[in-house]
């Protein structure tokens, strides 16, 4: 296997890691807001702050490493996607900015604050509308380049179907994929009238989610032919995504299992993910960037990969210490800690 | 129209830098200074110590959030703001870029770890292994995002052929001949501003009216270790400004013309500080100190010291980073005196190192250590002016094209006004409601009542 590929992959997993737990956490946002309005945040925030405190740095590390990953193997990236996303990509970083915040102030006040929970809550579902629109632009035709000059065609991408319906994805999936965790943490830490509340988020937002899914397909048909084809041949890492989205459901409904629910979930969009980060190649920005014409020279390349490994060997073990610590610590979690 | 894009990116990437290294320089510096003071409570068993590690971590968990944000933003910044720079440099300089995440990922996993698990464990000791971790990743997280700056002004490890990087050898970009100077010169003022920080907190406390004893003989306790400290890495760093300069001489030379407003290429050339520049460009109204410049650059009070001639017209650095160099240095200056002053008046059994305008010098010194770090940062940059990538690339070569530009300037202006204004606003009120003395109450009932005093 090249290097590029190496690289292309590595990347991909750890969009993916992002994907899952950057959901979690805003949706956790929209959840404490949507709880702060309806009267029951009594109910879910010691929950959410005990598990999102500890480890929010570390969500917002997978996302910089994600882009520095990419802008390193790929610096082509930097030059079509820097140039035309300066505006959403600006607003992405100041609305993670008023999140992150948040969390250095959340314990000295805020939480009483409506307009600060809002920010919390309001931001948990822009972010990912605004991140997502990076992979609508991937698809090819919202870019022209001109003169040396890169531009963003704003009017087709926001009247784009498909645009709108990644965006409309990343946003219930995010509230998905966020309620099942709390689901499994509320059942972890015996928190009986927090379970019952985000359980009921979970079986709600399952449906739009499939939805969204399948609209995102189809409008994928029309805008990019030969992806949506790319696709089609990996049938069965579609199915086996739906599989697994069955076999959440039926956890959840059946309310037992719940450990097993979240890793369904969690199989569900990794094969859904990957599909569509196969069927991609061999662009990385259609029609612009291929994997091959664009990837950095191969001696970065293989230095990049070294730091790779060598990363990964100080990461892995210091992420099982905080997982242990905190998600897995049973004390912890019911508070005892 | 061009030109303004131009000056916007530029003002846009200042003031996100400037707002960053701010935070950044803290997430350097302060936990090493909370890692010691730990470590020193857990061995001499004084609380004291103890108590002060938690107080300042729990200021610097504030401070380190607004770090990751405003990094966040100058990460991406990078891409979005000077497209054209990344896509030739990102082929020599995505090496380092990454390892630094992955120092700052670490970095980041620890502190989570460190802040939540105070009480935890049986033993003091494992939480204070902790806490190395923090201060290794953050020190090397530094020490990576100063070798990409460094090879910005000294790239090296590449050949070009047509316009485009070829034959990249990454290890050799990232120890280019800029590197150990700077890092040095970056970590060593890091610690000793977070250093004179502390000290100011203290000092700042201790000149307040109506002071319990107990809380008294606790900043008494934080200002000395504070300035032991301070005094010890303000003389390193002092070292490192001067290897720093040397460096300059040999690689930089039009750097360092341009600081000392030294036009003339001559042998025995002297030091020149403050004054302005009369119509004929001259320099008036200087501190003169002879033969110093030579001595700076070359270890040699007579030797030869390229002057700006050298430089053709078009790529010489402005004229006003002469300030900027001169207060860096000066401020250096008064790091040093003020901490080694307080160790000998210390030392001193019948002068009093607590005499109000002692105390008033060291509050002075902690904003005094910030505007260094932005000067000295400002006359670095401002110094490689006009090239982004040092003989290879200019400043209006690498920036956008996008017209939003502006507006994003606005727009981040905006942010970092709202979060600046926050952050002091949560660290006051995290300290005024929650003083001292009823920590130390809580957490150390047994202390005896001010131990000295």
């Amino acid at each position: 296997m090249s290097y590029e590929i190496i690289g292309l992959t590595v990347l991909w997993i750890f969009l993916y890691g992002y994907l899952i737990v950057a959901s979690v956490d805003f949706g956790a946002g929209f959840f404490a807001y949507y709880a702060k309005i309806t009267k029951k945040d009594h109910i879910i925030n010691q929950l959410i702050s005990r598990y999102l405190s500890p480890v929010w740095e570390v969500t917002n590390v997978f996302f910089v490493f994600f882009f520095v990953g990419v802008v390193g193997f790929f610096p082509d990236t930097a030059y079509y996607y820097g140039s035309a996303l300066l505006v959403p990509a600006s607003i992405a970083i100041i609305l993670l900015a008023i999140r992150g915040s948040f969390y250095a102030f959340e314990n000295y006040g805020s939480k009483q604050s409506n307009i600060y929970m809002f920010l919390y809550g309001a931001t948990g579902l822009f972010i990912p509308a605004s991140l997502s629109v990076a992979l609508a632009i991937s698809e090819g035709g919202f870019i022209v380049e001109d003169g040396g000059a890169v531009s963003l065609q704003y009017l087709e991408l926001f009247t784009s179907p498909l645009a709108w319906s990644i965006v409309g994805l990343a946003i219930v999936s995010v509230l998905f994929i966020s309620s099942t965790f709390l689901t499994f943490y509320a059942s972890y830490a015996n928190d009986k009238p927090a379970l019952k509340l985000v359980r009921n988020y979970a079986l709600f937002w399952s449906t739009p989610t499939i939805i969204a899914g399948l609209t995102t397909f189809i409008f994928l048909s029309q805008h990019n032919e030969r992806h949506f084809q790319n696709m089609m041949d990996l049938w069965w890492m579609l199915g086996l995504s739906v599989g697994f989205f069955m076999i959440a459901m039926w956890l959840l409904y059946q309310g037992k299992r719940y450990g097993l629910a979240f890793i369904s979930v969690m199989l569900q969009f990794f094969f859904a993910f990957f599909a569509y980060g196969i069927g991609h190649y061999p662009y990385i920005l259609d029609p612009f960037i291929t994997v091959s014409d664009g990837a950095t020279h191969p001696s970065m390349g293989i230095a990049l990969i070294v730091a790779f490994i060598g990363g990964l060997l100080l990461l892995i073990p210091a992420l099982i210490l905080l997982m242990r610590l905190f998600l897995f610590d049973a004390d912890y979690v019911k508070g005892k800690k | 129209m061009e030109l303004d894009t131009v000056l916007m990116s530029r003002l846009l990437t200042t003031i996100t830098l400037g707002f960053h290294i701010i935070f950044a320089t803290i997430g350097v510096g302060v936990p090493l200074m909370i890692s010691i003071a730990e470590l020193i409570g857990i061995k001499s068993k004084d609380s004291h110590y103890t108590m002060l590690a938690r107080r300042w971590s729990r200021g610097f968990v504030i401070t380190v959030a607004v770090g990751v944000v405003t990094g966040t933003a100058i990460g991406l910044q990078l891409s979005l703001v000077w497209p054209n720079f990344m896509q030739v440099a990102g082929n020599v300089i995505a090496l380092p870029l990454f390892m630094e995440v992955f120092a700052f990922f670490f970095e980041a996993i620890f502190i989570g770890i460190y802040l939540y698990t105070w009480d935890r464990f049986k033993k003091p000791i494992t939480h204070w292994l902790l806490s190395i971790p923090i201060f290794i990743g953050g020190g090397m997280s530094a020490v990576f995002i100063t070798t990409v700056n460094s090879f910005m002004n000294t790239p090296e490890g590449f050949e070009m052929e047509n316009g485009v990087f070829a034959a990249v050898n990454p290890i050799e970009a990232m120890l280019n001949p800029a590197s150990p100077s700077k890092i040095f010169h970056v970590l060593s003022s890091a610690y000793v501003t977070c250093a004179v920080l502390l000290a100011a907190i203290a000092a700042f406390m201790l000149l307040r009216k109506r002071l319990s004893a107990r809380a008294s003989a606790y900043h008494k306790k934080a200002l000395k270790f504070t300035l032991i400290t301070a005094f010890v890495f303000a003389a390193i760093n002092f070292l490192a400004g001067d290897v720093s300069a040397k460096f300059l001489a040999d690689e930089q030379p039009e750097k360092l013309a341009a600081a000392e407003w030294h036009f003339e290429t001559e042998e025995g050339a002297d030091l020149i500080l403050f004054g302005w520049l009369n119509e004929d460009n001259e320099p008036t109204g200087v501190i003169r100190i002879p033969n110093l410049l030579s001595f700076l650059a070359h270890g040699d009070f007579n030797s030869e010291v390229a002057g700006l001639e050298e430089t053709p017209g078009d790529e010489q650095p402005p004229l006003w980073i002469h300030y900027m160099f001169d207060l860096m240095v000066v401020i250096g200056g008064y790091l040093l005196g003020i901490s080694l002053l307080y160790l000998i008046v210390s030392k001193v059994k019948k002068w009093n190192e607590h005499h109000k305008w002692m105390l008033r010098a060291i509050v002075l010194s902690g904003p005094l250590a910030f505007l260094a770090i932005e000067f000295g940062w400002i006359y670095a940059e401002e110094g490689r002016q006009p090239w982004i990538l040092r003989g290879y690339m200019t400043v209006s070569e690498a920036a956008t094209t996008s017209s939003h530009i502006g507006l994003m300037f606005l727009l981040f202006l905006g942010l970092y006004i709202v979060l600046g204004t926050l952050c002091v606003i949560v660290l006051r009120k995290l300290f005024r409601h929650n003083p001292v003395e009823e920590e130390l109450e809580k957490h150390y009932p047994t202390i005896e009542k001010g131990d000295e005093s």
